[in-house]
């Protein structure tokens, strides 16, 4: 029966994450190696970085193009002061607030997976 | 201006402030408590603090006064102000807290394992620091003599020696809950009254022209010229004079001034016909709080708000009263989370002054010819409002900014009185501490005393420039590269910073005038410096390799990693 065979696909697939987690106590290797500063747990921290880096990155060009052409826009319609009033006055500090939530949460993502990934192996 | 009460309003702040210090003096007592509080602080409490800290007298008086007199130009301030600490959340709060340093001397120590580059930072701070406060002092002698005619060394002392006493009494814990008070009262003392202006312009047909360019007078009115100034006029413009203009004595001549530069003595009055536009200032108009080098914005507006925006967006995460604050969070996620709070509770404070600077545009033009464009703050409630009402939303307005100038002097007293008894003072206890304090408090004092009416002001935005300049380049390299060296540090500090403070300097003196092509580049140096403090750094870490400090993986694995991660007892 088919029904049968993905049934006892699921069993062989193993235990889920969280279960297997608890069950390997004591030995978690890659923290180890970070723990002692082998070049192997250096590639850890390393890896984190670049993934923290690239988050600020991203948000920061983001910002740099939210910004960055408003000078020019500005400069190029003289009589659009309301708009401008509008804009910087109240308009930025929303977007500001937003892009400012949206990294946190991408950074607190980037150092719980690698928790996981450091104490699961 | 009627004081009876303004006086006791000013009067309940400093009482105020000295009380909730007091209560964290009973708390304080270790040496840890005194610095970081003990690293015990939550994100709402520490965002309230940090954000009380950072609105500075430039933020509560000067925007509005820049508005009023450069228009939506000048809202590149408080978007900067804003955003700066958007890009220090992004590259630096969560690593710097993990650091576990108190100081940005100890990060440079513990990321380059170096005294002199040390040295070298707290010399950065301490100077960043004194330039810092010496707006802070004057702000609070302009603000004392607005309201009362006193002398204007009064304010800056009373400042001082309110913020003396309570940083040495109690040290950050104390600090910590004086300043989240402070910021809440800032936002009362200013969103209250917003309220009734924002009313009162409502009652009166809601007029938009102040969005128009430029401002216009609404209704006949004589203005006092204080000081000498040049005005600018586009346009040919009818006034009745009463005292020089361009050198020539009038006595109530109705005058035709043909466009062009006309030269107005002190003391001279003008009446200005219902409609006619505001004249531009060249001298004075940029005030007292805010940075007068905005008068170059004419020559290259362009190059100059991007050289603003540059030096707001970097510098912010050099100022050493914000940075000293990251060290009071539990944690490097605490620190993110506290920051996002405080961009939250910025921004929402930074909608305030717009909506003063916009009502300035329409109910006090002449502030932009009688030199006081930062006063606009403290009199327009009695200008809209008038009468007992008036007085005392003006009071508020008033106990408002004094807390303004006590928060970030108590911030910026801390951070330098900090580095002074760690790296110059002999000893480390809190009994130098104090010694610290009274050291980072005189010497301003006793410069804003000297220098008297020079335009300090310009210190605001040489602090920032300085700082995106120097310690930018020293806190993301240093977090985020590790090729960084000593030496390289030691070389972009110095080129950077330096010639940011050197640029800035020279343009102060007088020097190369208005209009030469230097001019703009040396009064707005960040669009430069800063690329030069980070293409210096680089270089020259490229050029030692083999000086990169020995531990350098493991600080950057500390800095970086989880806290949960860690097997050493955090320090």
């Amino acid at each position: 029966m088919p029904q049968d065979h993905t049934e006892r696909r699921v069993v062989v697939t193993g235990p889920p994450r969280q279960a297997r987690r608890t069950s390997s106590s004591g030995y978690y290797r890659p923290r180890t190696e970070i723990d002692e500063q082998t070049t192997l747990g250096h590639t850890y921290v390393r890896s984190l970085m670049r993934t923290q880096l690239r988050a600020g990155l991203a948000v920061f060009a983001v910002l740099g193009l939210l910004v960055g052409p408003l000078p020019l826009l500005f400069a190029a319609m003289p009589d659009a002061r309301r708009l401008e009033w509008a804009v910087l006055g109240f308009g930025l500090y929303v977007p500001l607030v937003l892009l400012a939530r949206w990294y946190v949460r991408r950074a607190e993502r980037n150092e719980r997976d690698f928790v996981r990934l450091v104490e699961d192996r | 201006m009627n004081s009876s009460y303004a006086i006791p309003a000013v009067a309940l702040v400093v009482v105020a402030t000295v009380l909730v210090g007091a209560f964290g003096l009973r708390i304080s007592r270790t040496t840890s408590d005194f610095y970081v509080a003990s690293r015990t602080v939550g994100p709402r409490l520490n965002a309230a603090a940090i954000s009380g800290e950072y609105l500075s007298a430039a933020s509560f008086l000067g925007i509005a006064g820049l508005v009023l007199v450069q228009g939506p130009d000048m809202l590149w301030y408080p978007v900067g102000y804003t955003a700066g600490y958007l890009v220090l959340l992004l590259f630096v709060a969560a690593p710097l807290r993990r650091s576990g340093a108190y100081t940005l001397p100890d990060f440079a120590e513990a990321r380059l394992a170096s005294q002199a580059v040390r040295r070298l930072a707290g010399a950065f701070v301490v100077g960043v620091g004194w330039l810092y406060l010496l707006p802070q002092l004057q702000g609070a002698g302009l603000t004392l003599t607005v309201l009362t005619g006193a002398p204007d060394w009064l304010g800056g002392v009373i400042v001082a020696v309110v913020v003396t006493a309570t940083v040495a009494a109690g040290g950050m814990r104390s600090i910590t809950f004086v300043q989240a008070f402070q910021y809440w009262l800032k936002l009362t003392a200013l969103l209250v009254p917003a309220l009734f202006l924002v009313l009162t312009w409502q009652s009166d047909g809601a007029p938009r022209h102040a969005f128009d360019e430029p401002a216009t007078f609404r209704e006949q009115r004589v203005v006092r010229v204080d000081d000498t100034v040049d005005l600018t006029l586009d346009r040919p413009l009818t006034v009745t004079v009463t005292g020089t203009v361009d050198g020539r004595t009038h006595n109530g001549t109705r005058l035709e001034l043909p466009a062009g530069t006309h030269r107005i003595d002190s003391g001279t009055r003008l009446t200005f016909a219902a409609g006619a536009p505001v004249p531009r200032a060249e001298r004075g108009g940029g005030g007292d709080l805010s940075p007068s080098q905005a008068a170059s914005r004419e020559e290259r507006p362009l190059y100059a708000t991007y050289g603003l925006i540059l030096a707001t967006f970097l510098g912010t995460m050099g100022l050493p009263h914000v940075v000293v604050r990251f060290y009071t969070s539990p944690h490097g996620v605490a620190a993110r989370r506290t920051t996002v709070a405080v961009l939250g509770l910025i921004g929402a404070f930074y909608l305030l002054p717009p909506v003063y600077g916009a009502l300035g545009r329409l109910y006090a033009p002449e502030l932009t010819l009688t030199g006081d464009p930062d006063a606009a703050v403290l009199l327009l409630p009695d200008r809209m409002i008038g009468g007992v009402g008036g007085d005392l939303l003006g009071a508020l307005v008033a106990g408002g900014a004094f807390a303004a100038f006590l928060s970030t002097a108590s911030g910026l007293a801390m951070a330098v009185a900090g580095v002074l008894t760690q790296d110059v003072l002999p000893s480390r206890g809190v009994r130098h501490f104090r010694l610290g304090t009274v050291l980072a408090m005189a010497v301003p004092l006793a410069a804003s005393v000297l220098v008297g009416g020079l335009p300090v002001a310009d210190a605001v935005g040489l602090a920032f420039a300085v700082s995106a300049s120097s310690f930018c380049p020293l806190l993301v390299l240093g977090i985020w590269w590790r090729r960084l060296t000593p030496p390289g540090a030691a070389a972009g500090m110095l080129v950077g910073g330096g010639c940011a403070l050197l640029a800035v300097a020279a343009t102060m003196a007088g020097y190369p005038g208005e209009g030469a092509p230097l001019h703009a580049l040396l009064a707005w140096p960040a669009l430069w410096s800063v690329p030069l403090g980070f293409l210096t750094m680089i270089l020259v870490s490229l050029a030692t390799p083999g000086r990169v400090p020995p531990g350098t993986a493991a600080v950057l694995a500390r800095f970086h990693l989880p806290e949960e991660l860690r097997t050493e007892v955090p320090a």
